[in-house]
């Protein structure tokens, strides 16, 4: 596909779905959001670069594969869920550490996991799909 | 409200069979999709019908009545979750095999069994 | 001990995540694998030890208490299949080590074997039916993509048939899971089985567990509904099939299993009929199936159906002896089934071909391997002293306790059946004249040696499991007894 107006709409409206990405991903814990949704935001901000710029610049600009991607992902959610077996509590306890009003937690890590498993697959998916058309 | 659901449900798996028994197939991802729909959709009324209520049981809203369930909510959630990419998964399939066997009828799956 | 419970899911979880992190480097992978595998043994050895002990392991995810969270259960039934499904991985992965092309294992082959097993174990260990269901689909995900690897026709055709019903069946046990929670409120496999001993009406409680057998049947290939079995297992490469022929069906076998021991207390007449039925069936109709085909892989394929019925049967007997000999039956056709699986797998590479009319002679080329077949192929049709001759023994005289008659006519039946393909296989594939070309003299014989060390572990083990008959039966019975006698299991995990 060449089309002008996708390119030019493509190169501003990309970056702002990632930013959008991100933020449902920090949202998702009190809020309507999410690890998926951000996931699926995030991979459709680079499914929009491979429809208007082709499908192997765009893997240049994500550069890594996404396979490294869900691996990540996995191994992030699954690193969360240990935590709390250190501190004797059950498989996927949320732990926290609170600095004066901001909490950190696990459940964090692990939607973050999600996150980049969810725009791993979707990614390898189309992109793969995309590249027989 | 439970009926009108019932009846959308029954709708839905209808649609849902009579699209696989079709021999096209990319009418039978559209029918699995429906069907899975289906089975979300019976899922959330089977869990119990409730309107603009919050599925947290806090001090405020101590009695059952005044929140949602959650179970069912989260059952579908996961359920769409992985029905997404079983539906991923299914195109690529009947994506890859319409390319092999360049046929889209299912009645020409039978070369294997036939040998 | 407590915290070891979890391990049998994130180890397979582990390990396929680090194959993924190294899937150029193939060297790489067969080290994370190796690891992954040896702990998993022995951390499943070690619940087996414990849980012959008579205790159970539970933990609550996240620490959210028994009805609401998600209950993660280990008793001994759970941990045999663990112990079975760790050594027949390990068999599998030795015969893929030669026989099994170098750039699947760059596509995510030794990966998505992990993700399988996590799956397996998840259904082994889960004490919740909506938990069991995401195990469900997480074994089904990378058992499709695992169908489809090779890409050819045969595979795409028979990956069709087999995704679109597991995904069917996937349905019907959501909407079944949803209309019991509706019902009685609770997806936990406990409370559910004290909820349901409170309603006294028996229709609600028929119809969902008809449901649930429908759904479970399609998995286990009972009589109406295992149509899609026959017609897929035999187009994967051999160590995939054999791996599926192995767990998949034992998969949902296990669930009912375990779902109907915990929904009756008492077994309803007309669920106890309908179960003979349909088990008489299974039996009659998979073996007759069997009898009509040519191919090798075809064949197996009708079996695993006809062995299915016999599991069946012992549940449907209800009493202990029969569930021991149902427990036992499935640990004894995991081992011999998947041997014969990869043995086909074997001769395919020496004869290039899965037909039996060209085949012939093989006895004489390779006695090892004749061998190791007809040690799994007799034990299949329950010789003694072979492992399936002490499956076949303990539900036969279980079935004439529990006056089954007819049932135990099918059975005996069925195993001459069964020794007519067994030995058809024989005459056709290892005596006679040669029928099969020479073909592949261009391609450099590969060393097969490491496909002949798993192919040997698993006679030995059917074997083992026959003359050693009385231990492992005792194991089963024991785990029958707690099954049948769920209280214990219950205040396990309500923690009363």
């Amino acid at each position: 596909m060449n089309s002008l107006i996708l390119k030019t709409a493509g190169k501003y409206i990309a970056p702002l779905l990632f930013l959008f990405a991100i933020y449902l991903l920090l949202t998702g814990h009190n809020q309507p959001g999410g690890g998926f949704s951000g996931g699926l935001v995030a991979s459709a901000s680079f499914i929009l670069l491979a429809f208007a710029y082709g499908v192997e610049r765009t893997q240049n600009w994500i550069r890594i594969s996404p396979i490294y991607l869900i691996a990540l992902g996995l191994l992030l959610a699954i690193g969360s869920g240990l935590f709390s077996i250190l501190t004797g509590q059950p498989f996927m306890t949320g732990v926290w550490i609170t600095f004066n009003s901001l909490s950190l937690g696990t459940p964090m890590l692990f939607d973050t996991g999600v996150f980049l498993v969810v725009s791993g697959t979707t990614l390898l998916i189309i992109l793969e799909l995309l590249k027989e058309v | 409200m439970e009926w009108l659901f019932a009846i959308l449900v029954g709708c839905l798996y209808s649609a849902g069979l009579y699209l696989m028994l079709q021999r096209n197939m990319f009418k039978l991802v559209l029918g699995m999709c429906l069907i899975s729909h289906g089975a979300n959709l019976l899922i959330f009324t089977a869990g119990g019908l409730t309107r603009n209520l919050p599925p947290i049981f806090s001090e405020v809203t101590s009695v059952t009545s005044q929140i949602t369930d959650p179970l069912p909510q989260a059952f579908v959630l996961t359920a769409i979750v992985i029905s997404f990419g079983v539906t991923a998964f299914l195109l690529v399939l009947v994506h890859r095999t319409h390319k092999t066997l360049n046929t889209d009828d299912i009645d020409d799956l039978i070369k294997t069994d036939l040998q | 001990m407590k915290t070891l419970v979890i391990f049998p899911i994130i180890i397979p979880l582990i390990t396929a995540s680090f194959c993924l992190v190294s899937y150029k480097t193939p060297r790489l992978q067969w080290f994370f694998v190796g690891l992954g595998n040896i702990s998993y043994f022995i951390v499943a050895l070690t619940f087996l030890w414990a849980t012959y002990h008579g205790n159970y392991y539970s933990i609550q995810i996240g620490n959210w208490e028994a009805p609401f969270g998600i209950t993660i259960i280990i008793d001994l039934f759970s941990s045999i299949m663990l112990v079975i499904t760790s050594i027949l991985v390990f068999c599998s992965l030795l015969y893929a080590l030669t026989m099994t092309p170098k750039e699947e294992f760059r596509l995510g082959y030794l990966s998505l074997t992990f993700f399988l097993v996590m799956g397996v174990s998840g259904a082994f260990t889960t004490g919740d039916l909506f938990n069991l269901y995401v195990w469900f689909e997480v074994m089904l995900m990378s058992s499709f993509v695992l169908m489809a690897f090779g890409g050819e026709q045969r595979q795409l055709e028979g990956s069709i048939k087999y995704v679109i019903l597991n995904l069917m069946s996937s349905a019907i046990f959501l909407a079944s899971t949803g209309i019991l929670y509706g019902m009685v409120g609770t997806v936990n496999l406990t409370d559910l089985s004290i909820k349901l001993s409170m309603i006294e009406h028996k229709y609600p409680k028929l119809i969902v567990s008809s449901l649930l057998l429908v759904a479970f049947g399609i998995k286990a290939g009972l009589f109406p509904l295992y149509f899609w079995l026959p017609a897929s297992y035999h187009t994967p490469p051999p160590g995939i099939s054999a791996l599926f022929s192995g767990l998949l069906t034992k998969v949902g076998m296990y669930s009912i299993i375990r779902t109907f021991t915990l929904f009756y207390r008492e077994i309803d007449t007309t669920m106890q009929n309908a179960l003979l039925i349909i088990a008489s069936l299974t039996m009659l109709i998979g073996v007759l199936g069997a009898v009509s085909q040519n191919e090798i892989r075809r064949i197996l394929s009708f079996h695993i159906i006809s062995q299915i019925g016999y599991m069946l049967m012992g549940l449907a007997l209800w009493t202990p002896a029969g569930i021991a000999g149902a427990i036992y039956f499935m640990a004894h056709n995991i081992i011999a089934k998947s041997n014969l699986f990869f043995i086909s797998g074997i001769i395919h590479k020496k004869t290039g071909s899965y037909n039996l009319k060209s085949q012939g002679n093989l006895y004489k080329e390779l006695p090892i391997l004749s061998f190791c077949f007809l040690c799994s192929a007799l034990s299949l049709a329950g010789l003694p002293p072979l492992s399936g001759f002490v499956g076949k023994l303990a539900l036969i005289i279980a079935g004439i306790n529990a006056n089954a008659y007819i049932t135990v006519l099918v059975s005996i039946v069925v195993s001459f059946l069964t020794l007519f393909s067994m030995t058809k296989i024989w005459i056709y594939t290892f005596w006679g004249t040669p029928n099969h070309k020479k073909t592949d003299t261009s391609e450099t014989p590969q060393n097969l040696s490491f496909a002949y060390c798993s192919v040997i572990i698993l006679a030995l083990l059917t074997l083992g499991l026959g003359i050693l008959g009385e231990t492992f039966f005792t194991i089963s019975y024991k785990s029958a007894q707690s099954l049948l006698q769920p209280l214990t299991y219950i205040e396990k995990v309500m923690g009363y």
